[in-house]
């Protein structure tokens, strides 16, 4: 079934902060094979610039995607996300994420579409920091299967 | 910022140092936990086959991360990259042996832009198959 078009430029309330640890950065970093010293060196860190160690690019999906839950299980929506893919993911910074950000999330439904069955979904999440400043803004487009497209993604 | 490459030394068509990363399936286990995602596909053949992918498949956002990691080594400083972007174009099948796959990561400069900004266009491959598309990165050097 479609999903409802009325939802398009829907917020949903900022998540409560999540706190960006050291460790946490240290462990998605090595998870992902990347030494650069700015992730786990807090001196390496600062001749780059930067008041803390910072977080890979892409470690806030976490944060920004778990805020996205709060669309994706909004039973008024009624996304059956057992056949969600993600279709596309973009990040657009103002500033690394580091550590000792307290980040909360908002999220906003962007577009919905429906293409040959499926149906897609584009959520954008702005992240802001303790201070209410801009940090990073993602987007993330998931796709719903129809149920005769079944198989062939 | 602090990136260790030049706007001046860069010309369209700059290519970066290309990389090839290694995943098995202890790198995805290592990622569920590191990111928090749990979605069976990653880790469970069993299921992944039941929902009709070819065998277990890495984390798109696992390939993402690695891809980007040429941009990164390349400018030194993670923070030069101000936007980033791909599109999940094919699966990076991981089999369940010691060898696993490997993501094939390239990259070159396609535009100059304004302030010092260039844009990386990025290719990634495993098995022969570009995985992802639009892989886009703009970088702000010095």
């Amino acid at each position: 079934m479609a999903l409802d078009q009325s939802f398009v430029g829907r917020s949903y309330p900022p998540t409560e902060p999540y706190e960006v640890g050291r460790e946490k950065i240290r462990e998605f970093a090595q998870a992902v094979g990347d030494t650069n010293p700015a992730y786990t060196d807090q001196e390496a860190a600062k001749a780059l610039g930067h008041s803390d160690v910072i977080a890979p690019p892409t470690f806030v999906f976490s944060i920004t995607f778990k805020a996205a839950g709060q669309v994706i299980e909004d039973p008024q929506l009624g996304l059956d996300y057992s056949r969600v893919v993600h279709g596309d993911q973009k990040f657009a910074y103002t500033r690394p994420v580091r550590a000792g950000d307290r980040l909360t999330v908002t999220s906003t439904i962007e577009a919905i579409k429906s293409m040959a069955g499926n149906e897609i979904l584009d959520i954008r999440g702005e992240v802001h920091d303790e201070a209410g400043e801009h940090v990073v803004t993602a987007w993330t487009k998931l796709v719903a299967r129809g149920a005769d497209a079944e198989g062939k993604a | 910022m602090t990136a260790k490459i030049a706007y001046g030394d860069v010309e369209v068509g700059t290519e970066l140092p290309a990389q090839g990363f290694p995943v098995t399936r202890a790198t995805l286990v290592q990622y569920a936990g590191a990111s928090g995602d749990f979605n069976p596909i990653h880790w469970n053949e069993k299921f992944a086959k039941e929902v009709g992918l070819p065998d277990v498949i890495a984390h798109g956002m696992f390939t993402m991360a690695e891809a980007i990691r040429v941009v990164t080594d390349w400018t030194g400083d993670p923070a030069a990259v101000v936007e980033y972007g791909v599109r999940f174009t094919k699966p990076v099948v991981v089999p369940n042996d010691d060898q696993g796959t490997t993501i094939e990561v390239s990259g070159k400069v396609a535009a100059k832009l304004d302030d010092n900004k260039v844009r990386v266009d990025l290719t990634v491959v495993s098995e022969g198959r570009k995985v992802l598309g639009m892989s886009r990165a703009v970088v702000q050097l010095s």
